[in-house]
This record gives structure tokens, C-alpha cells and sequence, in this order.
């Protein structure tokens, strides 16, 4: 379950300026108590981690799941072969010192499946004191590791590439350097399948670092009653109004009527919008190799 | 038709002129609620968002103007600053809660602002608001210190006689006495170390209080119905297999998997008092996108429409529409309950527009499926439909190292946003967007990710964002209107009919707008930048438009 971005970027964005300031809330906010209060911090970090037991006590308790427990649920407590995964057990997250884990230990669901281990209460705290300094989310079950995403097959993407790229494109031309852009083949794909990028969530497309291509606007020509022609990049349109910026650096700006006035847009983007509904998986896959090849 | 609803519009103008002290709420009489309340989420129990008020219509729409306009703020430091006109004032602001740290986020009001008595009841998380409807004055303010949990959003208060209830995100379902905003009790609902959160607007039907919770993590979904004098516990509906023999045990690769499989209950679903039952969409199943463990099956009852008895909590009948989801495409909708005719026989149906990118009706006495639509020309995670009417996914869309192209995107051809459905066209009129997304594989763990994880989502943008209604006999589009450009637009936040002809929603550029409900064609907008549904009701003899921008509530009215 996950909401619409919209709604999350405000409540993030609120929250950012409080992260980065360090005082201020909005600009709203009444006058601010000598003693502000602690920040709540609207994101899936929210849920708190516990305080962390002693280094030697973590020490103790990972050595004995090591021994007693991760053959079944797995080094990382995730699950494995035999045992369920733990960091998603209602009985680990509830657990406060053992106290809910040790009976399970002992034999308690010895007719489901899990036999007794004998290790000790004191072993139990400090496994269950393990289990608890991991941090549990929703978005993963360990550090993602780096994926090579260069699955094609470059020839062939040669061949996809002048069938439905090359009449705006040329490796030689305008795409001279440009895969060289890039460490990651998966932020050249994105950005070759949508240049400029559309906001990307994670890493990749629009990610901090990323090359800067230099994409052209879409620009507007508006006619307005008089028949004279304003021409610019386009900022902003909605059905009752329009913003461009012309090329003297002016803002104007015009309400909408329908059709008056009559507004053109020119989208550079729209062979790239159009291919979306077009390309296979493979056809994208391979166009990417291809494009690697050209580094 | 137009001489009776004159006459009601007279006879509401002797009724409707109660004093704000009175602000209590008969739970019966929402199941034909009074046209000067928005007495509960969906306005009624229909999910219909469709109101019998035609003292705004076609003809003098373009004189709506401002009524008033009134500023929240959050947290217990906040002064009211009552509308733009008068000044509120000295209206109390009561503190309560289990933690110790609060919400310091500028409000953005995305939830259903209840109305009864001529009081406003407005949330964000972890605050409630009363506010005059006569001129948008604050009454009082109630703050909930947190321990914490997914601040994702709250969708508003239930109301039952004199109190109103509402949620919180660590998990607490809050009674306040409505008049004073004094808290009467308050009750865990949930087991927040599990990390569930909790945003639903309670829905009241007689008396019992249905809430269902959230979870990220893997944790099983339900719905609970909760004592409105007490908070206890009457029954608790969950959407997975909780043990052995539970039934859809099948559809899944272990108990384990199952009681660990995610459905949550987080839209309000509507009700149907002819057969008791009340009807909900579940979410998505968990993990969302890695779901080997989840083994091969349908993944029961998760993305779900689901017809619970009220009064037991036992499940009458389920239409899966999207059987072993791979997207965190809830299904969780407000389904729309409608009688009238489907393709020539008189039927009673309930119909939702699900995040997937279908659109469905369904027999609401049975469950029977009656049609199946695809609603966005870019959607491609399914490769068709069985002979049920299910979409079939397409598994090489779910997800792949070199990346797959798949339409929608996370946020779904729509989302929770409400629907809205008028009698009088027989069109159903959601936002919806043709998005799309490149989803990479994350893990090459074996075991897959837990939640939310697993894979990341790169945006390719949409390729156009519309108001969309549609014929629900054909499942066509009747007419579609385009928010013009370039730009991506996200989901946008709602739509309400009425039976002056007039559809109202929030368009892409912050726009409240109304638009023929026959055409699409536009008759009236301001600007305000709209952040939820818009509402309608009766006050003193004069129809309102009730909406929220942000951290400020609208009320529009044509000024004689």
C-alpha cells in the first residue's frame, strides 16, 4: 500500500525544512515555545529503532544464533531453508528481552516444527538482543547489492537502434558521448528512454550526479485575437491558463477561454512518448547494450 | 422531477436551521441522510459522492463565489486563526496522546471533512479540527502526541451521536466529545510494533465502528468493528488465512506466507443495508513485488472487493480483481453501489475503478461478476482477462533485471481518491493517468524482499492525466477530458456530482472545477489548489461547496 506521491511530497517537504533548519516549521506556525518539542518525521523510518544493547551482549547473541539458530532461519534472520523468516515475526517484533522468544525455544511449537534447542535463557536474551539491533523495513531485507542490468543483445540492438532511433539520433552526431555519460547503464537506460527524466523514485533517473543533457523545452505558440503570434518555452498550462517564456527572457502569460487563445504545443519529447507504448522489454534491453557498446 | 426537489429546497430551508449546539448525529439517519450533512466518508453509504442538491446548477454555476475561507494550523503551539474575515479566537486547543513528540508539517487536508449541525470536522495526522459552517471560525482543535509510525495521511472522522472518531498513526482510535473536542477515551487498535499505521476514516453503521489499518511490512490486513460507547472489540475480519483450515489457505504457498501476506483495509468501503453487508476493496499482497514465497496462487483475499456482515464480521462473498498482484496495485477503492439497469435487467451492483487500471462491476448480493473494462490504453501487466473477468497477469512485467516497461506506474491508473457516480447519466467519473514506470529487479536473494522492497521503480512519466467517465454498461469511456501539457501530473484528489447537472473535481493546475456531467464540458473554476474531494450540502437555505486547498477549507456558495 502506498499513496499517491503527491500527498507524500507534501508531507516530506514540510518535514525536509525542519530536517535542514533544524528549528523553523512552516511559516504558519505560531509562536514557537522556548522548549521545542522532539520532531516527528513522516516517512517509514518513523517506526523506532530500540536502544542498542552493549557491543558484547550483540557479540554474544549473533555468535549463538550463529550456532543454534541460522541454519534454519537464515544468517540474516530473513528465513531460510527450514525456519521462517524472523524479522517479520510477530513474536521478534513484539519481544522485549526474550521473554516471548525463550518459551518457542524451549519446545512450545515443538508440534509445528520447531524443536526445542537447548540453549540457555541468558543465550536467549542476547540472541533476542541481536534480533532486535537490526533494523526491520519495509523496503528491504538486506543492502541491495549492485545488479548489472546490461541483459541484450547489442547486435541486435544495433539493428533496433536504426530501425526506430536514427531518424532523430546518430552515434557519431548527437549522441557522441553519450553513454560515456554514465557509470550506471540503468541511469543511461532510463535517460535514453526519457531524456531530461520524468522524476524517478530511487536511485537513477534524476539522481543527484546524473549527466545533464541538454534536452529542448517544449515550447508554445499562442495566437492571440489580433492574429500576432507569442512564441517561447512553455512553464505552465492548465485549461485556464498559460505561461511561456519568450525569447527575450520575458514571462508572459495569458488566460484560457477554450480555444482562445489558441494554443500550439511543440513537445520534442513526443517520439519518445509515442515509443513507450511501442518497445518490447527486449528491445529496450538491447538498445542499451548496444548503447554500452558505444563507450 | 425539478417541481419536487423545489420543494425539498423549501422545506430545508424551515429544517435545516439548527443551532450549532445541538452537533450530534443519529447513526440511522445516515442511511438517508439529511441533504445539510455530509454525515459520513462518502457523504452516504453508497460510495455514490452524488448529491440530490440542484440549488447549484447548470444555469447559475458562474456565479459560485467564496463564502469563506478558513486557515488550520497543526500542533498544540497553533493559534486559531479563524477565517479570513472575523477572527476565530481563543477557541481551545486540548492535547492528548501516548508519546511524547508531534507533528510540525504545515497541514495538507486530504481527508473527508464531516458536516453535521453546521460544524466542520477536518484532519491531518495527529490533529482534528472543528470548524463553524457558517463562517469557517474555529470551535476547538485537538493535537495527539505520537510515538511515531508512517505519517502517511488520515482520512477523517466518523461520527456517532455526539462523539466523532478518528485515527491516529501509531494506532489508537480516538472518541471525542464533538461539542468540546474533549477526548473520551482512547483504544490500540493495532500493534504498532508490527508496524502497522493507521489512516481510514472510521465508518459508522448503527452501532458499530469499522476501521481497518495499514502495514508496510508483511503483516496481515483486517478489518475490525469496535464498540462506539466502549472501543472494544466486536469482531475482526482478516483479508489473509490466519491458521490452519482458514479458508484460501490454498492460494497460497504456506500458513506462513499467508499470515504474513499484507491485504490491508485502508480506504472506507460503502454499505448496503438491504443485505447488511458492508463492501471494501483489500490491498495489495505482501511482499508486494518479490512474491516467490508467496507461491504460484491467486493469493487470497488480497486485492479484493469484499462483502462482510456488519454485524459479524463474516465474509458474504470476494471478487478478486488482481489475482497474486505483483505491483502494490491495492484494490482498495471506495467501491460505488448502484441499482439500475445492466444490459437490460435491473440489477444492484457495486462497481470500482481499481488502481490496476480496470474498472469493474460486479452483483453486490453475490459477487457474480457482470464486466471488465481497461480503462488506460497504456496499461500492460496483464495479458488479458479469464473467463471470470480477472486480468491475467503477465509475469514478464512483474519485474526484470534488465528492467521492464510496465504501465501503470506504483501510483496506479487511479488510487484512493474517491470516484463519484450520477443516477441521472448512469456515468461513473474518476481521475486517471497513463503512467508509466521501468521496475528493476532489486534482490538476487532467493527469498525475495520483504514489503515494499525488492525491486526499484523509475518513472518514465505519464503520458496524459485525465477526468474520465465512464458508461458502466459498456465499460467505454463516455467522454475523457485531458489536463493539457507536457508535465507528469500526478493523481489528482477527487470528484463529487450533484443533480444540478454539475460535476465537481480538482484538475491538475490546483483548479476546483465544474463540468457537465453529460459532456465534460467546463462551466466554472477557481483556483485554489484543491487537496481533496469536494463535498455539498445545505446550510440555512443555501447550497455549499465544501473543499480544501492545503492547510485552508473553501466554502462557495452563489451569493444572492
Amino acid at each position: 500500500m502506498k499513496v499517491p506521491i503527491v500527498s507524500m511530497c507534501f508531507l516530506f517537504s514540510g518535514f525536509m525544512c525542519v530536517v535542514a533548519s533544524g528549528v523553523g516549521t512552516a511559516a504558519s506556525q505560531a509562536p514557537v515555545a522556548p522548549q521545542e518539542p522532539p520532531r516527528v518525521f513522516m516517512g517509514n523510518t518513523a517506526f523506532p529503532d530500540r536502544p542498542k544493547a552493549p557491543q558484547e551482549v550483540l557479540d554474544h547473541g549473533k555468535a549463538v544464533y550463529g550456532v543454534s539458530c541460522s541454519f534454519c532461519h537464515g544468517s540474516d534472520a530473513g528465513g531460510g531453508e527450514g525456519g521462517p523468516n524472523l524479522l517479520r515475526s510477530e513474536v521478534v517484533l513484539d519481544d522485549q528481552n526474550g521473554e516471548r522468544i525463550a518459551p518457542i525455544v524451549h519446545g512450545a511449537r515443538a508440534s509445528q516444527g520447531m524443536p526445542p534447542i537447548d540453549i540457555t535463557d541468558v543465550q536467549i536474551t542476547d540472541v533476542a538482543a541481536w534480533l532486535h539491533s537490526i533494523h526491520v523495513t519495509s523496503r528491504s531485507l538486506q543492502p541491495v547489492t549492485p545488479i548489472n542490468i546490461v541483459t541484450g543483445n547489442a547486435k541486435e540492438g544495433e539493428a533496433t537502434f536504426h530501425t526506430m532511433c536514427s531518424s532523430c539520433h546518430s552515434i557519431t552526431g548527437d549522441l557522441k558521448g553519450f553513454a560515456g555519460m554514465y557509470k550506471d547503464p540503468r541511469s543511461m537506460q532510463q535517460a535514453w528512454l526519457m531524456p531530461g527524466g520524468q522524476g524517478g523514485r530511487g536511485p537513477g533517473a534524476g539522481a543527484a550526479g546524473a549527466p545533464e543533457l541538454h534536452v529542448k523545452p517544449a515550447t508554445v505558440t499562442v495566437t492571440i485575437a489580433n492574429g500576432q503570434k507569442i512564441e517561447g518555452e512553455l512553464n505552465r498550462i492548465d485549461d485556464f491558463y498559460i505561461s511561456l517564456r519568450d525569447k527575450d527572457g520575458n514571462s508572459r502569460s495569458f488566460l484560457r477561454d477554450g480555444d482562445s487563445p489558441k494554443v500550439e504545443i511543440h513537445d520534442p519529447l513526443v517520439p519518445h512518448k509515442e515509443l513507450l507504448r511501442k518497445y518490447t522489454d527486449k528491445e529496450i534491453h538491447d538498445i542499451t547494450a548496444y548503447l554500452v557498446t558505444t563507450k | 422531477m425539478n417541481g419536487i426537489n423545489r420543494f425539498a429546497v423549501v422545506l430545508l430551508a424551515g429544517l435545516c436551521c439548527h443551532s450549532v449546539g445541538a452537533q450530534s448525529l443519529d447513526p440511522a439517519t445516515i442511511l438517508s441522510p439529511h441533504p445539510s450533512t455530509w454525515p459520513t466518508y462518502s457523504g452516504d453509504y453508497s460510495g455514490r459522492r452524488f448529491s440530490t442538491l440542484n440549488q447549484i446548477s447548470q444555469s447559475n454555476v458562474k456565479a459560485l463565489s467564496l463564502a469563506w475561507a478558513s486557515h488550520v494550523t497543526t500542533g498544540s503551539h497553533s493559534a486559531p486563526s479563524g477565517g479570513y474575515g472575523p477572527a476565530g479566537g481563543g477557541a481551545p486547543v486540548i492535547v492528548g496522546g501516548v508519546g511524547t513528540t508531534e507533528v510540525n508539517a504545515q497541514a495538507n487536508i486530504r481527508s473527508t471533512l464531516i458536516q453535521v449541525d453546521g460544524v466542520i470536522y477536518a484532519t491531518f495526522p495527529d490533529n482534528a479540527w472543528a470548524i463553524d459552517a457558517r463562517d469557517g471560525h474555529e470551535l476547538w482543535h485537538y493535537v495527539w502526541k505520537t510515538r511515531g509510525g508512517t505519517h502517511i495521511g488520515n482520512r477523517g472522522v466518523g461520527m456517532w451521536h455526539d462523539r466523532v472518531y478518528m485515527v491516529t498513526p501509531d494506532d489508537y482510535l480516538l472518541c471525542l466529545n464533538a461539542k468540546t473536542g474533549k477526548e473520551i477515551w482512547h483504544r490500540e487498535i493495532s500493534d504498532f510494533n508490527l508496524q502497522y499505521f493507521s489512516t481510514m476514516a472510521p465508518i459508522v453503521i448503527g452501532d458499530h465502528i469499522l476501521i481497518g489499518t495499514g502495514n508496510d511490512l508483511d503483516e496481515p490486513g483486517y478489518l475490525q468493528s469496535l464498540n462506539p460507547e466502549t472501543g472494544e472489540m466486536e469482531w475482526r475480519f482478516y483479508t489473509v488465512p490466519m491458521k490452519a483450515g482458514d479458508p484460501g489457505l490454498e492460494t497460497w504457498a504456506s500458513l506462513d506466507a499467508a499470515s504474513h501476506g499484507g491485504g490491508n483495509v485502508w480506504v472506507p468501503g460503502s454499505y448496503d443495508p438491504e443485505t447488511h453487508l458492508y463492501i471494501f476493496g483489500s490491498a495489495n499482497p505482501s511482499a508486494a513485488y518479490t512474491s516467490q514465497l508467496r507461491g504460484p496462487g491467486d493469493n487470497l483475499y488480497t486485492c479484493s472487493m469484499i462483502a462482510v456482515n456488519v454485524d459479524t464480521g463474516k465474509m458474504a462473498w470476494y471478487y478478486q480483481t488482481s489475482p497474486h498482484d505483483t505491483h502494490d496495485f491495492d484494490s482498495s477503492q471506495t467501491p460505488i453501489l448502484v441499482d439500475g439497469p445492466f444490459q437490460g435487467k435491473q440489477r444492484k451492483m457495486a462497481m470500482s475503478m481499481a488502481r490496476n487500471g480496470y474498472f469493474f462491476v460486479v452483483d453486490r448480493t453475490t459477487g457474480e461478476h457482470l464486466l471488465t473494462s481497461k480503462i488506460s490504453d497504456t496499461v500492460n501487466w496483464a495479458s488479458g482477462l479469464n473467463k471470470n473477468g480477472q486480468p491475467v497477469r503477465d509475469p514478464a512485467k512483474d519485474y526484470d533485471i534488465g528492467g521492464a516497461l510496465v504501465s501503470p506506474n506504483n501510483q496506479g491508473t487511479t488510487n484512493w481518491p474517491p470516484p463519484s457516480f450520477d443516477p441521472e447519466t448512469g456515468l461513473f467519473y474518476v481521475q486517471t493517468a497513463d503512467s508509466i514506470s521501468m521496475y528493476y529487479l532489486a534482490t538476487l536473494d532467493p527469498r525475495g524482499a520483504m514489503g515494499l522492497g525488492g525491486k526499484d521503480e523509475l518513472n518514465l512519466g505519464t503520458l496524459g492525466t485525465y477526468l474520465t467517465a465512464i458508461d458502466y454498461q459498456t465499460g467505454k469511456i463516455s467522454w475523457q477530458h485531458r489536463y493539457p501539457g507536457v508535465a507528469s501530473y500526478g493523481l489528482q484528489n477527487g470528484v463529487l456530482s450533484t443533480a444540478g447537472k454539475l460535476v465537481f473535481a480538482g484538475d491538475a493546475g490546483g483548479n476546483l472545477v465544474a463540468y457537465d456531467p453529460a459532456t465534460g464540458k467546463i462551466l466554472w473554476h477557481t483556483k485554489i489548489g484543491v487537496s481533496n474531494a469536494p463535498e455539498t450540502y445545505m446550510l440555512d437555505g443555501h447550497q455549499y461547496i465544501l473543499v480544501a486547498g492545503g492547510d485552508t477549507i473553501y466554502a462557495f456558495t452563489v451569493n444572492n
